[in-house]
């Protein structure tokens, strides 16, 4: 498939096109970093929800009884889940699909298994793709599910406009997970496994500990107990992460969301631009003559605006 | 990076097999997307186009791989995607061979296969794309 015919397919929500693109924005070249900044016009119309806490707390059954909920709310849902690449092979199990099965069937729904690849920044910016993607592709909701332990995965939930965190009761570690930053980016915290002994002793916990945080803004976080694999709470769930949205709303707080996103773009780009340089001067006799200049004494960063020069004489790139 | 969709079709009661290969090829540094027991055809080729996979490894010991195998690759067939490796690994008598191949799996790993020359199969046989 050409950029052209993917992008015009992702656009027009074709689920082949959809795939595809994920894994060119995935593989972290050039055609996928084109292709996300390209989408990130026709972005900025879902609501996008974090889903984050640590393994085995019932994330993906909740990922998957939320989508159904949703799903008969007249949401279409894109889903994203992210594990953790092994540090040994590279390799990775993606095993969120296996409690995904009954929402995945139905056409309203997609889903895709991403693995963080082991690097902070690609991981996130490769999400953050993925999102705008799935946002272009007109996915109504995007549900981004990650296991909130490592530093990358909670960088991720910065592109969530309304983060749930998922505990669960006799997890004693849990709440010490909790402790270590991702209390501060709950919107809404869920005690799943409420079936389990301990459950109102876990909700109580998390409430002292949220009456420390210092509040931000007027939104207090709610604390709403729940059985995913039996689909009890989660109209609840459903209820306030659409209060949560009408706040964000009334404060014109997706507002200054999407502004920041415009802004990372503008980063992104920014880098971009100056592997580029380096790229092209680097395959030129340039680079090795710009290097005998300095150690003759130039001046450096007179030296790199002439590279700069250079790369954009020979990149014209029209509107 | 090569993706892999660990698939188990049918009625078959473990998946300690599936298992074995999906680490194996996760050791070997592919990303192994594993969907649990009892899926259908249908649900494995939705797995397969949505994660974009650029193999398909099924694995049935039921024997019923004469009815489930070509439901699958018709199906990938008429989705287009002619360009997933199938691998089939499993219980399939010698006989059902030459049918698994007409189906259009391209290589059928019988049950004491060393998961090494399942890896070196797909790396020399994965297609860029
Ligand atoms: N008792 C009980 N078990 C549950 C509940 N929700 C999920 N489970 C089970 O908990 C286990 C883990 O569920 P997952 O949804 O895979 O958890 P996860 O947080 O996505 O796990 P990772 O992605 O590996 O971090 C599964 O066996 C689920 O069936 C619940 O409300 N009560
Ligand atoms: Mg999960």
């Amino acid at each position: 498939m050409d950029a052209q015919t993917l992008y015009d397919g992702i656009l027009a929500g074709n689920r082949r096109a959809v795939a595809r693109g994920l894994t060119w924005i995935d593989e972290g070249g050039v055609r996928g970093k084109d292709l996300a900044h390209r989408l990130f016009a026709h972005a900025g119309k879902a609501r996008v929800i974090g889903i984050t806490g640590a393994p085995g707390v019932g994330k993906s059954t909740l990922v998957n009884a939320l989508a159904i909920n949703l799903r008969r709310r007249q949401n279409t849902v894109g889903i994203l889940a992210v594990d953790p690449s092994s540090p040994f092979s590279g390799g990775a199990i993606l095993g969120d699909r296996i409690r995904m099965q009954e929402s995945v069937d139905d056409q309203g729904v997609y889903m895709r298994s991403l693995a963080s690849r082991g690097h902070v920044g690609g991981l996130s910016r490769a999400a953050f793709g993925a999102i705008t993607l799935l946002d272009a592709a007109g996915f109504g909701t995007i549900l981004v599910e990650t296991v909130g332990a490592g530093q990358a995965e909670v960088e991720i939930m910065r592109y969530a406009q309304t983060v749930m965190v998922v505990l669960a009761p006799g997890l004693g570690d849990d709440i010490q997970a909790i402790k270590a930053g991702i209390l501060e980016i709950g919107n809404v915290f869920i005690v799943n496994k409420s079936d389990r002994e301990g459950a109102d002793m876990t909700v109580r916990s998390l409430r002292g500990l949220l009456s420390l945080t210092p509040e931000s803004g007027e939104w207090s976080p709610p604390i709403i107990k729940t059985e995913a694999d039996r689909s009890v709470g989660i109209d609840r769930v459903v209820d306030s992460i659409e209060q949560h949205q009408s706040y964000l709303r009334q404060h014109n707080l997706l507002n200054d969301l999407r502004y920041r996103q415009a802004e990372n773009v503008l980063e992104q780009s920014l880098d971009d631009v100056r592997k580029e340089v380096e790229m092209l001067s680097r395959r030129e006799s340039l680079w090795k003559d710009t290097v005998e200049e300095i150690l003759r004494g130039k001046d450096p960063s007179l030296y790199a605006r002439k590279l700069f020069a250079n790369w954009l004489n020979a990149t014209p790139r029209g509107e | 990076m090569i993706r892999v969709l660990v698939a188990k079709p049918g009625l078959d009661g473990h998946d300690r097999g599936a298992k074995v290969i999906a680490r194996a090829l996760r050791d070997a540094g592919m990303e192994v997307i594993y969907t649990g027991l009892h899926q259908t055809p249908d649900q494995i080729v939705e797995a397969a186009l949505s994660e974009d996979v650029d193999v398909l490894a099924i694995s049935i010991l039921s024997g019923a791989h004469p009815t489930l195998v070509p439901r699958i690759t018709a199906l990938l067939h008429e989705n287009g995607a002619n360009d997933i490796l199938v691998l089939l690994g499993g219980i399939i008598p010698d006989e059902d061979v030459s049918l698994m191949f007409d189906a259009g799996v391209h290589q059928v790993f019988g049950p004491g296969t060393d998961t090494k020359d399942i890896v070196d199969y797909i790396k020399e046989h994965v297609k860029e794309r």
